[in-house]
Order: C-alpha cells, then sequence, then structure tokens
C-alpha cells in the first residue's frame, strides 16, 4: 500500500538529514520525499510517500514522533486531501510524432516550456496517476530525460499547524 | 563569561557533581574553565575516551543520575562513539560534550575536525552543534531535559573552540524538569485488565524500562495479587532478589530454563519496559504462540516493533501499572504454579547435571564464592561474552541498579570503564566479570582505576579463548575454531602489577576464594585472573532464528 504521511518540522539546521537518515537506518521504503518553508517561516513541510504496509506505516509515523524537530506528523488519507506532483519532460521533437505531441500535451494540459528543433520540453502537474499516464503515452515518442517533484499534499479542511498547540 | 564557563556553570546548575573525560586542543578552554571554577565538578580523567563514556555511562546506570562525559574534537569524539551507542540501546541518560574547531574553520578537514553531530545522529537521542554563545546555556538545559524525558538516552553537544571563547551573559536558572509522562488511555487499560483477569497462567516480562524507574516492589505486588511469575530481560536484573519466590530469572536465549519455558507457556504475557529484543524472544514468529501479549511502554515507537501484541499501553509505565493492578481481581491459579515447579525442578535437575559432568573451576561454583563474599551493596559489573551470561544466571542480586552490563549493543570493553563510573557514583564496591577477551579491549582503564583508587574487584574468567564465539563453533560450525584460540602469553597478574594494582592467580576454587576474600578486604583495584577451562558453554541456549523448542539444555559432547 502507499501512504502519504506530512511531517511539520522545526525549520532548522540538518533536520532533514535527521528525517533522512531515519529512513535509512530503520529500513524504510520512501518512494518520494518533498520538502520546504512553510507560510510560517519557523517550520518546514516534509511530505513523504512510502510503500508497504500499516505496520511500516505505523512504525514509521512512531519513529518520527521521537525526533525532536519533529512537531507533527499526520497520515493524509485520499479522500480528505489534495495531491500533486510537478514534472518537467522533455522529449524528441520530430516531423513525424510532432501532432501526436501536442495533442497530448493539451489533452493532459501539460504546459510547453521549450520548444527547439530537436525537442520539447513540457511541464505537467496533477495527480500521480495523470503524470505516469503522460511518461506512458510519451515513451514511444521518445522521452529524452524528465525529473519529477514527489508528491506535496495538504488536507482539504484540516490545517496541520493547529496541531502544534497540542 | 565565556561560553566555557557558561558551560561549567550550567553543568553546576544542573547538579552535575562528577565528570568523566579527556582533554585535547578544542577543549583546552573547558578545562581551563574547569580547573578555575568555584565548586567545579570532579572531573576523573580517563586513559581513552571510549572508556570515559562507558564511565559516564556506569555512572548514570548505577545512580539514575545523568552521566556526563567530554572530549575533545576529531578523534577524542569518535572515540566516544561505541559508548553513546552503548547508552542509547540500553536507553541510558548521557551527555557528551566536544570541542570542535573554530566555525569559520569548519567544512575543511581542519586538524582533528570531524562533523561529530553527523556521525552521532543516528545514535542519540538528540544532539547539538552550538554556533552561538547566546544559544549555549539554554541548549545543555534542554540536553540534559532530553536526555532523562521518556525513554532516557544519550544526547550530544558539540562546541566549537570559538564559542567556547566568545564572551556573554549568564543569567543562572533552576534545570529544567524532565517532561511529564503521558498517562496511558483508559481504554487500553481496561483491555489489559480484562486479558489480566481471563489469565489462567499470567507471566510477567520485566525490562530496562521498570529498571530505571525502579518499580521492583511494585511488580512484585502485582505479581502476588494476579498469581503471576516473573522473568526479565537482562536489562531487567537486579529488580527483584534471586530469592523472590515468583521471580525465575533472566529469560531468553542463555535465560534460566524456567523462565524462558513459563514465557512460553504463559496465556498472558505483560511486557513492561520491554522490547522484546530477539535475545530474548528468539524467533519473533514462534514467541510465545499460546499468549495474547500486553505492553507497557514509555516509547510509543517500541509497540509492535518486534512483536505484534495485543495490547499496547504507552506513557508513564508506573502510572499505568497502578491502574491495572487497582482494577484487576486476585487470583490463584494452583495448576500454573505446579507447571513452574515442574520447570523449576527440571532447571535444578540440568544445572545439577551440568556441574557433575565439570571441571574444577566451574563457572557456577566461582559465582557461588563471589555471591558469599560480596555484600548486598556490592555492584556486580560485567563485560560482553560468556561470564556476562554466566554472571546474569548466577549472581545474587538484592537491588535495583546493581547489575550492570552492556545489554542491546553488546559491547567487549564496556565493563572497566562502566564499574569505575558505578563505583564513582555510588561510593560502593564493584566486582568487575570479565573475560580474558573483552578485558584485553580496554584495560588501559586499569590505570584509571589505580590513579582515583577504585575499589573493584575485577575478576578475569580467563580461558584463553573468545569463548561465547566458540561455543558457536563447537555446536553449529563442527568445531571449526576461526579466529577464537587467543594464544596470547599476557600475564594478566604481571600487567595488573605493571599499572599499579595489586593481582593474583586461581586456578582452583580455594585460590579463587583466598584471592577473593583479600580483594574484597582492599579499598582499590585488585585484579584476579580465574583461570576457567576454554570447553566450558553456556547453557541453555537456543540459537536466533530459534526458540524453546530448540533449546539446548545438555553439552553435546557430555551426551
Amino acid at each position: 500500500m502507499r501512504f502519504v504521511i506530512s511531517v511539520y518540522v522545526e525549520n532548522k539546521y540538518g533536520v532533514l538529514a535527521r528525517v533522512s537518515g531515519l529512513f535509512m537506518r530503520r529500513g524504510f521504503n520512501i518512494n518520494s520525499l518533498t520538502v520546504d518553508e512553510t507560510d510560517d517561516a519557523a517550520y518546514s513541510r516534509i511530505t513523504i510517500t512510502l510503500n508497504g504496509d500499516e505496520n511500516d506505516k505505523n512504525q514509521l509515523v512512531n519513529q518520527l514522533k521521537k525526533l525532536q524537530n519533529v512537531k507533527v506528523v499526520r497520515e493524509l488519507h485520499k479522500d480528505t486531501s489534495l495531491e500533486r506532483e510537478l514534472m518537467l519532460i522533455k522529449v524528441k521533437n520530430s516531423r513525424e510524432n510532432r501532432a501526436e505531441l501536442l495533442q497530448a500535451c493539451d489533452i493532459f494540459r501539460a504546459k510547453i516550456i521549450d520548444y527547439s528543433t530537436d525537442t520539447l520540453c513540457a511541464e505537467v502537474t496533477g495527480e500521480p496517476s495523470k503524470i505516469n499516464a503522460f511518461i506512458e503515452i510519451m515513451k514511444p515518442l521518445g522521452i529524452v530525460e524528465m525529473c519529477r517533484t514527489g508528491i506535496v499534499a495538504l488536507e482539504r479542511t484540516h490545517y496541520i499547524a493547529e496541531e502544534l498547540d497540542k | 563569561m565565556t561560553g566555557a564557563e557558561i558551560l561549567i556553570q550550567t553543568l553546576i546548575e544542573q547538579g552535575v557533581t562528577d565528570v568523566f573525560g579527556y582533554p585535547g586542543g578544542n577543549v583546552v578552554d573547558i578545562y581551563d574553565a574547569l580547573y578555575r571554577a568555584q565548586e567545579a565538578p570532579r572531573h576523573i580523567l580517563a586513559a581513552h575516551e571510549q572508556g570515559a563514556a562507558h564511565a559516564a555511562d556506569g555512572y548514570a546506570r548505577a545512580t539514575g543520575k545523568t552521566g556526563v562525559v567530554i572530549a575533545t574534537s576529531g578523534p577524542g569524539a569518535t572515540n566516544l562513539v561505541t559508548g553513546i551507542v552503548t547508552a542509547m540501546l540500553d536507553s541510558v541518560p548521557l551527555i557528551a560534550i566536544t570541542g570542535n574547531v573554530p566555525t569559520d574553520m569548519i567544512g575543511r578537514d581542519s586538524f582533528q575536525e570531524i562533523n561529530i553531530t553527523g556521525v552521532t545522529m543516528p545514535i542519540t537521542k538528540h544532539n547539538y552543534f552550538v554556533t552561538d554563545v547566546r544559544e549555549l546555556a539554554d541548549t545543555l538545559r534542554e540536553a540534559f531535559r532530553i536526555a532523562l524525558s521518556g525513554r532516557p538516552g544519550p544526547v550530544l553537544v558539540d562546541i566549537p573552540k570559538d564559542v567556547q571563547i566568545a564572551e556573554c551573559e549568564y543569567t543562572p536558572a533552576e534545570a529544567l524538569k524532565p517532561a511529564v509522562q503521558k498517562k496511558a488511555a483508559q481504554s487500553e487499560i481496561d483491555a489489559a485488565v480484562k486479558l489480566i483477569n481471563k489469565a489462567k497462567r499470567p507471566y510477567l516480562y520485566i525490562g530496562g524500562g521498570a529498571a530505571s524507574r525502579e518499580m521492583g516492589a511494585q511488580i512484585m505486588a502485582f505479581a502476588e495479587k494476579t498469581d503471576a511469575y516473573i522473568g526479565c530481560s537482562l536489562m531487567g536484573l537486579s529488580l527483584f532478589p534471586n530469592a523472590y519466590e515468583r521471580f525465575l530469572g533472566m529469560e531468553g536465549m542463555h535465560g534460566k530454563y524456567a523462565s524462558s519455558m513459563a514465557n512460553h507457556a504463559a496465556d498472558v504475557i505483560i511486557g513492561i519496559g520491554v522490547r522484546f529484543s530477539d535475545r530474548a524472544t528468539g524467533n519473533a514468529q514462534k514467541y510465545a504462540p499460546q499468549a495474547a501479549i500486553i505492553q507497557l511502554d514509555a516509547d510509543l515507537a517500541e509497540i509492535n516493533k518486534n512483536v505484534p501484541v495485543d495490547v499496547g499501553i504507552v506513557g508513564d509505565i508506573k502510572d499505568a501499572l497502578e491502574r491495572i493492578a487497582q482494577k484487576c481481581k486476585a487470583k490463584h491459579h494452583p495448576t500454573w504454579a505446579k507447571e513452574i515447579a515442574a520447570f523449576r525442578a527440571a532447571q535444578a535437575q540440568m544445572e545439577a547435571a551440568a556441574e557433575k559432568c565439570s571441571g574444577e573451576m566451574y563457572p557456577a561454583k566461582l559465582f557461588r564464592a563471589i555471591n558469599r563474599l560480596k555484600t548486598k551493596d556490592t555492584i556486580m559489573v560485567t563485560d560482553v561474552g560468556q561470564h556476562q551470561m554466566w554472571a546474569a544466571q548466577y549472581s545474587e542480586l538484592y537491588k535495583p541498579r546493581h547489575f550492570i552490563s552492556s545489554g542491546g549493543l553488546g559491547t567487549m570493553g564496556f565493563g572497566l570503564g562502566a564499574a569505575i563510573g558505578a563505583c564513582v557514583g555510588t561510593g560502593e564496591k564493584a566486582v568487575l566479570i570479565t573475560g580474558d577477551g573483552s578485558f584485553g579491549m580496554n584495560l588501559t582503564e586499569l590505570a584509571t582505576a589505580v590513579t582515583y583508587h577504585i575499589p573493584v574487584v575485577i575478576v578475569i574468567f580467563n580461558n584463553g579463548v573468545l569463548g561465547m564465539v566458540r561455543q558457536w563453533q563447537t555446536l553449529f560450525f563442527e568445531s571449526r575454531y576461526a579466529a577464537t584460540g587467543l594464544e596470547r602469553k599476557t600475564d594478566f597478574v604481571k600487567l595488573a602489577e605493571a599499572f599499579g594494582a595489586p593481582a593474583g592467580r586461581a586456578q582452583s576454587i580455594e585460590a579463587f576464594e583466598a584471592l577473593l576474600q583479600k580483594a574484597m578486604a582492599q579499598d582499590g583495584p585488585f585484579v584476579i585472573d580465574a583461570c576457567i577451562d576454554k570447553d566450558e558453554i553456556v547453557l541453555p541456549m537456543f540459537e536466533a532464528d530459534s526458540s524453546v523448542d530448540g533449546i539446548i539444555t545438555q553439552d553435546p559432547r557430555q551426551v
């Protein structure tokens, strides 16, 4: 199963190393990890996706809670939260595939951000499943290289910083 | 005040009376401040930073206070590493203070520079790199609070040299109290009570978490009420007197037969301050197949980590057990008592049979002499290996914090430093049970023991081999003794004398008793080189992937 965990941490030197080091030494299988400052510069938010079972997830959450700089750990559920990912993808641009390429970009609402005689670079945002589907379509057309951010996610109504006072 | 002076003042403010350490270029300012301070903590100079770390650890284990160790940057700091992990794995409150190169030299591979916060990140509860002298005092206060809060553990504070020199106003403050532990959820307490009230064969499995809270009397009262029997992990030893009728001893790979069997036969296991370590459970899949398991622990992450439990109770375990005890019905389980008596009888028979086949210097006999000649206040300290397991099985213990041993990490070389720390912290006498292998690792701390006149009796179970590994080779590797024959020419008596400690060699029980008597009457250290047979093995034993179904109770060479 895939789990999305949102971690509110103090925005301090070495915190990311503490969190990622924990994954390594406890043998957690992390799919993606994104991190940046929040609206309050004193805190950063780390979004993690984990592959594993319920027990793996509980261990991850409980181990994270033991780190001194970690302030809130929440599991985000698909039906109550929003997930997005961004991808930059560079594809071969040739006379033969151009029409299909442009059409696919249009359907997926991918933004073309660079265009040259050999390659085309598109920016796609959406849920990971949409990104995956776009990659599948691009594969036969010739992917040159690509880069994904990993998931960022927010709960629809709950505000994580409210947990700070608890 | 300078940063170094603030550090010393903060230590005093935290109630620190003793520190262990070793000076160096990047802590020379700290040592200068220590030298000049009024009412400064006493400093014990070790022979090696690892020894200093183990001493601070032993000090903490024996007293319940937080141990403090100081080391310089680079090699000084890295030499602490084994000591820090040893404390981490056994949840011992420890503050490690290291110096570092000045902040403008950081990251340039300067002389004796090491990123010790990076190195110790996975082996500390938390660590700090202090870059601003104004944050130093509060950082140290927080470090002490973290070390002792919840599940205790080590915290490292790395202070670059320029921060030690920088000046800043010092505002005294009271020592912060450890965080108040949360009370366990009532629903979990109720679930536990329900299971315990239905139990026919209840068993209490007690570990270091209960030992550090000194819950012995409370647990014994609970066992009386529920008619339960008690076993423990290595870390739970000394919480119950051996003579206590409900206490079955240490369980596990080399535990007492009765204790391991009772654990296996139980229908409800109440684990208190234990993490169901593989050395205690054996193969987790085969562990206690018929039992419902209740786990009480300060650390949420321990619940379901190694063994799935039916009820996990997190928070203040003393309070939780109190609440469980109040709601449990008084019980009487005569069948269970009979089963336990049968396990005990079988155990007595096995032990007698093993002793019959044994030679003059049989370890159990040595422990009989030790038990007779030591007092109830003597602190037993061990190194790691066969002698450690014999000590766990045979030592007569009376008081909490009186059995000090490296459990989780199994650190050979732990014992001498730890014994020094325990003596410094309590003023009591210690008996260190060690082996020729373990003692060889950090024997240089004999110098410290002699200098500070530490009342430690060092008993070397000298079999000329690395006995525990050799035992595995005997049992599971067709006696191929790869690298376990020490074949050294070390004369431990002469060696001790060279360090300035009296010593003697024992090749018979009579000689051993005579030496031990002499040693116990000494104020300072005394070394006894007790020559034992290299073929002695620790029994019972079950293999790591096995359980009591694979328990070996007899030396296969004698069958």
